[in-house]
């Protein structure tokens, strides 16, 4: 009886967003008199931090300081349409949208300046702190919340912005069945070490290598924060959770969180992460979007790990102690595979 | 259904509710005195997500009876900060240590329990006080980091 090591590799190419019938999103920004800007969406923060990096995309887009912008997801009553947030969409989808209504918005924003500045909207730039000056002469200058304000009492005018992002339905050529179901995919490869116990059936996760290509990091710790978070989820999904009985009656089946097993914060295993940039050309600023991806590649990786650790195939998730010792007991005990 | 009045401090300031029977203190506090920073997740226990002190000693307030808090100096994560947020409020908020936040109350409070009796603690006393607590979205690295960052920034130190 022995705990043997074993080490699992899986690679992914995860599509970001999807192609059921096109795949849209909207945005609406406006300014209040106080130059302050408000975004529109019905794309709801799950904690992914969806308002986080829609709120840095419009700021950029503006031109104003990111405290100047609030982001408002709370109503797809009102909001304007989008399709959600799942698929790993949001940042690509929604950052898209959000660009473009940004972009319409500094238009008339700059229209505003330039008429109180008496000068060609061309010759405007923004310097991100609240101010707008004309190029090559910071001096003539005036504050986005000054030219908005002139904007609306003395202009008649809406400092407002529309967008949407769309990817339109591919079709399929009726010859050949080609299609684009999927126009920007993000990558990630991950190598999981684990110890299994030959005697027990216990999988402990070792050490977990990851590196993941998502485009541009918008917010670097919110990317490390779903890769952490979700890797962890995908652990959870391998070895833990289940909604579906071990035992022959649907009816023990767990029904609370003390007969649904999760890792607990005892159970992790170190994370070291490597985020590859490479802007991807049609990301809003070159992002992607880590989404679900952060989970998946763990469930083949310590499947893989557990083969390479005692010779098994587990093929039924979650890989529990029972079915590692099912598989122990039909082979003849633990052969462990060449160390990788 | 008789009810039944019971005083105790909440957050430092007297607190005079009536409750009814068999009611817990997560429903009073929540429904009676409006403190909603104790949250409701499983009601049975297991989560920890309603985490609040009583006289110091981290309670599940599902669990306990709204009735036997009386005389009782209740802490929760809406009397945490001050002037300023507390160490601990800090450094979950610089470690990004939430998500969604739903346990994130919770957690704090477990933290603060184990601060206050233990300032400098190991990572291992740091996962043993948030063993009852359950976080779905962090994979709860973030938040031992936070918890032991907010112990170097002195969180336990500080007087109550």
């Amino acid at each position: 009886m022995a705990k043997h090591r074993g080490r699992g590799v899986a690679t992914i190419n995860y599509p970001i967003g999807m192609n059921l019938g096109g795949d849209p999103s909207q945005a609406l920004v406006h300014s209040n008199p106080d130059g302050k800007f408000g975004v529109a969406l019905s794309s709801i923060d799950l904690g992914q931090g969806m308002k986080s990096v829609t709120r840095q995309i419009a700021a950029e887009t503006l031109g104003v300081p990111v405290e100047d912008v609030y982001v408002d997801t709370a109503d797809s009553d009102t909001g304007p349409h989008c399709m959600g947030s799942f698929a790993s969409r949001g940042t690509h989808r929604v950052g898209n949208a959000v660009i473009a209504a940004a972009k319409e918005a500094r238009a008339v924003m700059l229209e505003a300046a330039a008429e109180e500045l008496e000068v060609n909207p061309e010759d405007l730039e923004t310097d991100g702190k609240g101010n707008i000056h004309v190029k090559g002469a910071p001096s003539r200058s005036i504050s986005t919340g000054a030219a908005c304000a002139a904007a609306q009492f003395k202009q008649g005018r809406t400092v407002s912005g529309r967008g949407i992002f769309l990817i339109p339905l591919s079709d399929v050529d009726p010859d050949t069945g080609e299609m684009t179901p999927v126009s920007c995919f993000a990558h990630a490869a991950l190598v999981v070490e684990v110890e299994v116990d030959d005697e027990t059936g216990e999988l402990s996760v070792v050490e977990m290598n990851s590196a993941y290509e998502l485009g541009r990091a918008l917010n670097p710790k919110l990317v490390e924060q779903q890769l952490v978070g979700g890797a962890w989820m995908g652990l959870s999904h391998a070895a833990f959770e289940t909604t579906e009985p071990y035992y022959p009656e649907r009816e023990h089946g767990p029904v609370d969180y003390n007969g649904y097993p999760m890792p607990g914060p005892g159970d992790i295993a170190p994370h070291n992460i490597s985020v590859l940039e490479r802007p991807a050309p049609d990301g809003p600023y070159g992002g992607k979007g880590p989404g679900e991806m952060c989970a998946n590649p763990v469930l083949p990786a310590v499947a893989n790990a557990v083969f390479n650790a005692v010779g098994i195939r587990v093929d039924t998730l979650p890989i529990t102690p029972e079915r590692i010792l099912r598989g122990l007991k039909a082979q003849g005990g633990a052969r462990p595979q060449a160390r990788r | 259904m008789a009810r039944k009045p019971i005083q105790f401090r909440l957050n430092g300031k007297d607190e005079a509710v009536f409750v009814e029977e068999g009611q817990n203190l997560l429903d009073a506090l929540r429904r009676q005195v409006g403190d909603t920073s104790p949250k409701y997740g499983c009601g049975q226990g297991t989560c920890g997500a309603c985490t609040v002190l009583v006289d110091g000693e981290p309670r599940l307030s599902c669990l306990m009876l709204a009735e036997s808090a009386e005389g009782a100096s209740i802490e929760t994560t809406a009397g945490l900060a001050g002037a300023e947020l507390h160490p601990l409020q800090r450094a979950f908020l610089d470690g990004f240590a939430a998500q969604c936040g739903y346990c994130t109350s919770g957690m704090l409070m477990s933290a603060k329990a184990l601060l206050d009796r233990n300032p400098s603690p190991t990572r291992e006393q740091v996962v043993d006080a948030i063993s009852g607590n359950i976080c779905r979205c962090t994979g709860y690295e973030p938040i031992i980091d936070a918890i032991l960052d907010a112990a170097a920034r002195g969180a336990g130190r500080r007087s109550a």
